[in-house]
């Protein structure tokens, strides 16, 4: 069966190299007491694929939640995010504006397939729906075929009868596929996954992860995917960002980051996830104690509370080192270190 | 492979959001109104004991319908010439009393229900919970009408039809608490290493439940008074001459035409008792389960 | 779903059952000979004979049981003790009166909660939301029967608008009907609306805060449409629970009501009866009240098993 493609060609320029897609900058996120994430700046490259890594509590999924304008109640975001094709900046921009961007130019996958769907609505409307509502399928017996096609593009067996199905007739893994295809619906020119795998079994991970780099390479969508798995990112980014305490502590090419990190935040986190490498009683390696709840986090370098390295310097912010790629330390990893 | 610990499905904003939130202020604004609402009633009640301006009962003949603020009564009297004042105070006594006896028969009869249908086999548990619906069948103002039939109208049948029909509401709240409290690890491995049934009752589930009992209390307390004061106005209440609100209230409506301020009082005792014990439940369930604060307030 | 109907009908079956042997059984106690009570204390024993005779008071109380029991099955309440009238025509013509007090005063009490409920809930972080959900806070502590009199106070003795109570018959006049039934309708619907309104903002808060409900979003519904197609069908179960759960409050608080506006309704039927020791004529009562809150709960589990597919869809 063939996906018939539900949409018009994509009349956005394309291409990489070309514009960056999205662009951020000193983008801030926080309650009226508390700063949660803080000056964070990147682009994205048309179809690039980015990895946005960190702990729990690091302030990768409010960033991602901050590009789509959907943060909770009580939370702000300040700065600026542009996405190529649409005026202004998303940060300011009406809820109005901003749902005609969403699942249209830029879309979302969660972390939670169990709850992310409606459970009193069939897969394939809920699927079809976000064709509908932003006019690219007028017909609802046309969206309903399209949505058969995206379910069978994200290679669901059986993609009509699970169209018909609700989403407690689904495992994890395929409601995570009606998701990914729910973002896919529109061909958005971005597309962040906020640790789409995390709660999936290891086996089902590989094929979700899979599936996830080839359907943003056929429609040449950008990805930002947050995870705290380095693993992962391996296998499906080109560019990583290190993000800890709300800041991205480190940034570069994916074989740079995870081969030779500048950042010790980096490191320990490296060190961390090596099974093999020991300490010298003979234990894993772990960062020394752990994230600070939100507010928590150390004036100055955010890290220095945990960091090997800190001394009186690191009281004031470190400044960023390097353009795309770069590290914000006073005492960096040195590259024989 | 991964190394870094991620214990999912918390969302960091989430959090942050509940943090910010601030929600202790809205909490103690309930639980501070609520108390000092209850705290006035039982106040009055206590004092009705020592002093009331006048003779609760006293009929004065001289003295009949008189306006609120009148010298001497500053709330008027009835047709009888009673003070309202003071009636009012006395019947913050009995509205107490029915209250306390049908909110302890239902709790000490229905939360060890609960536990027993939480503890028990499934299908022992499954059965008390079916007698427990029946119960349920028969609302308070209707057993309550169904005793006054059979044994004679009175605050005593009153306050135990009352007591009757909110068994099922203690029997709920407790199997529900009780079926949570058995889930954890900590009481299954007590369990598990042969503990009995009775002592792992007292030791862990109804210390656990005991919070969900309290707010359940004063809810039913609030609805005890507002059936107390339903069924002294149809009668089937405290009978004459114990002062009650409900039966204030009835006394006054053939009234209506000519003193309608008598019946605001008395309605406004009842409203702010009731206000008092639901917003005091409210507090209590806020100040022991803050996830709940910011969903009800 | 049809054998989870069939397994809820069941229990509602042998739920009724079981409530019509308590009832009984509870009127059996009933202390004074009703055929004595009926016929006055110089009644001779022979007269009080005849009357057991004729009514069967003096056969076995379960053979008295089985002939009520089988004899409601069929709509037979039997006849008065007291008045000798068939008590199941009285009930029926009694029960369409308290029908339209109660079904009106749902009307009223949706009319309130909904918006009402919706409002307070999306705007619980404001203000106005705040002072919503004081309001209905308020609402909860007034007695019905308060209301009543406050209402007939101001729109009857000040404002001599409307009547103060009594009962006209919707075919015999229905403008009549319609302003004898306002009062009542109100009096009833609106404590219910402020309890009912807690729910409705209670249950559209849990579903905004549902994570699907933030898909809808990430799609690009606004939040208004995202509320309305994703949100309240889900809010809905747990609105439709209280709502038929109030149902069977507001026929049993129709009682009060209907004394306060002397209605000629079930209640004051009932309250007639017990007055009266009519004991047959209670125990009708009684039974076609608990029949209906029985009912009721039996029908929010269909309606259960029709909204929610997680349900629907399970395997028996």
């Amino acid at each position: 069966m063939t996906a018939p493609d539900p949409t018009e060609p994509d009349p956005r320029p394309d291409g990489p190299g070309r514009d960056p897609v999205l662009t951020v900058t000193g983008l801030s996120v926080g309650t009226d007491r508390l700063n949660l994430v803080s000056d964070v700046s990147f682009t994205l490259a048309p179809g690039e694929r980015v990895g946005l890594i960190g702990e729990s509590g690091s302030g990768k999924s409010l960033t991602a939640l901050a590009l789509m304008g959907l943060l909770p109640e009580g939370v702000h975001a300040g700065g600026t995010v542009r996405l190529a094709g649409v005026d202004g900046n998303l940060v300011t921009s009406s809820e109005r504006a901003l749902s005609t961007v969403r699942g249209e130019a830029m879309a979302m996958v969660f972390q939670e397939p169990m709850t992310a769907l409606n459970p009193v609505k069939r897969v394939g409307d809920q699927v079809a729906e976000a064709m509908t509502v932003h006019g690219r399928v007028r017909d609802r017996s046309a969206a309903r075929r399209a949505a058969v096609g995206l379910l069978d593009r994200v290679r669901l067996p059986d993609p009509a009868g699970t169209a018909r199905a609700y989403p407690h007739q689904l495992s994890g893994g395929q409601r995570q596929r009606v998701m990914l295809a729910m973002a896919l619906a529109n061909e958005p020119a971005v597309l962040l996954c906020d640790e789409p795998t995390t709660a999936l079994d290891v086996t089902v991970q590989a094929r979700m992860l899979e599936l996830v780099t080839s359907t943003v390479a056929e429609s040449g969508t950008a990805l930002v995917f947050i995870t705290h798995d380095l693993a992962v990112v391996a296998t499906v980014c080109e560019r990583a960002l290190v993000m800890y305490g709300g800041r991205i502590v480190e940034a570069g090419p994916v074989g740079e980051v995870l081969s030779r990190p500048r950042h010790p935040y980096t490191r320990g986190l490296l060190d961390a996830s090596d099974l093999t490498a020991t300490d010298e009683r003979g234990r894993l390696r772990t960062i020394a104690g752990s994230v600070p709840a939100a507010g928590g986090f150390p004036e100055g370098c955010v890290f220095r509370n945990r960091c090997p390295r800190a001394d009186i310097t690191c009281a004031a912010v470190p400044p960023w080192a390097g353009a795309d790629s770069g590290y914000a330390c006073w005492h960096p990893v040195e590259r024989d270190e | 492979m991964s190394g870094v610990a991620d214990h999912g499905g918390g969302w960091n904003g989430d959090r942050a959001a509940t943090e910010a939130r601030g929600a202790a202020r809205t909490v103690n604004a309930s639980l501070v109104t609520g108390g000092v609402l209850v705290a006035t009633v039982i106040l009055t009640a206590l004092l009705s004991f020592l002093w009331t301006p006048h003779d609760p009962v006293h009929n004065d003949s001289g003295a009949r319908l008189l306006d609120a603020g009148s010298p001497g009564h500053w709330l008027g009297t009835d047709k009888f010439g009673r003070d309202v004042a003071s009636q009012l105070m006395a019947g913050a006594r009995i509205t107490l009393l029915v209250g306390v006896v049908a909110v302890g028969i239902a709790a000490v009869v229905g939360t060890p229900l609960g536990i027993l249908a939480g503890m028990a086999r499934r299908g022992v548990g499954e059965f008390l919970m079916r007698v427990n619906d029946l119960v349920l069948a028969f609302p308070a103002l209707l057993l309550a009408i169904m005793f006054g039939a059979v044994f004679g109208a009175g605050t005593l049948t009153a306050m135990v039809a009352i007591g009757i029909a909110t068994i099922p509401n203690f029997a709920r709240i407790a199997r529900g608490g009780t079926l949570q409290v058995l889930s954890h690890d900590y009481v299954q491995a007590a369990r598990a290493a042969g503990r009995r049934p009775v002592g792992i009752a007292l030791r862990h589930v109804l210390p656990n439940i005991s919070g969900l009992v309290t707010v359940q209390c004063s809810v039913s307390f609030a609805i005890a008074i507002l059936a107390e004061a339903a069924l002294s106005f149809l009668g089937f209440g405290t009978r004459p001459p114990t002062p009650s609100w409900g039966r204030m209230l009835q006394e006054s409506q053939e009234l209506l035409f000519s003193a309608p301020a008598l019946a605001l009082w008395p309605g406004l005792a009842i409203a702010l008792a009731v206000l008092g014990f639901n917003l005091l439940g409210d507090g209590l369930r806020d100040r022991l389960d803050p996830r709940l604060a910011e969903r009800r307030t | 779903m049809a054998s989870r109907i069939l397994r809820k009908g069941l229990i509602f079956l042998v739920s009724l059952v079981s409530a019509s042997v308590v009832v009984f059984a509870f009127m059996a106690v009933l202390p004074g000979d009703p055929a004595r009570v009926a016929l006055g204390t110089n009644a001779t024993p022979e007269a009080v004979a005849r009357l057991h005779e004729e009514y069967g008071t003096d056969r076995p109380a379960l053979v008295q049981y089985w002939d009520w029991v089988s004899g409601l099955a069929v709509g037979d309440f039997g006849r008065s003790y007291v008045t000798g009238v068939q008590i199941g025509p009285q009930i029926l013509d009694r029960f369409q009166v308290t029908l339209w007090l109660v079904l009106s005063a749902m009307v009223v009490a949706l009319l309130i909660a909904l918006p009402l409920g919706i409002a307070a809930a999306m705007r619980h972080r404001r203000l106005s939301g705040t002072l919503l959900s004081g309001l209905s806070q308020v609402g909860v502590a007034v007695p019905n029967f308060l209301v009543g009199i406050m209402l007939i106070t101001l729109f009857s003795v000040h404002l001599r608008w409307l009547p103060s109570g009594g009962w006209t018959p919707p075919a015999e006049d229905p403008w009549g009907f319609a302003q004898r039934l306002l009062l009542p309708a109100v009096s009833l619907g609106l404590v219910q609306g402020a309890i009912l309104t807690r729910y409705v903002r209670s249950a559209i808060l849990d579903v905004l805060r549902e994570d699907f409900l933030r898909t809808a979003r990430a799609k690009g519904l606004r939040p208004h449409q995202a509320l309305l197609r994703h949100g309240l069908r889900n809010a809905a179960i747990p609105v439709v629970t209280v709502l038929a759960l109030q149902l069977a409050t507001l026929l049993v608080g129709a009682v009060v009501i209907e004394r306060v506006f002397v209605i000629p309704g079930l209640g004051s039927l009932l309250l007639d009866g017990v007055g009266d020791r009519d004991l047959l004529l209670v125990q009708g009562v009684v039974m076609v009240l608990v029949l209906a809150v029985l009912l009721i709960n039996f029908v929010v589990d269909v309606l259960y098993t029709v909204l929610d597919p997680r349900i629907r869809t399970a395997a028996p």
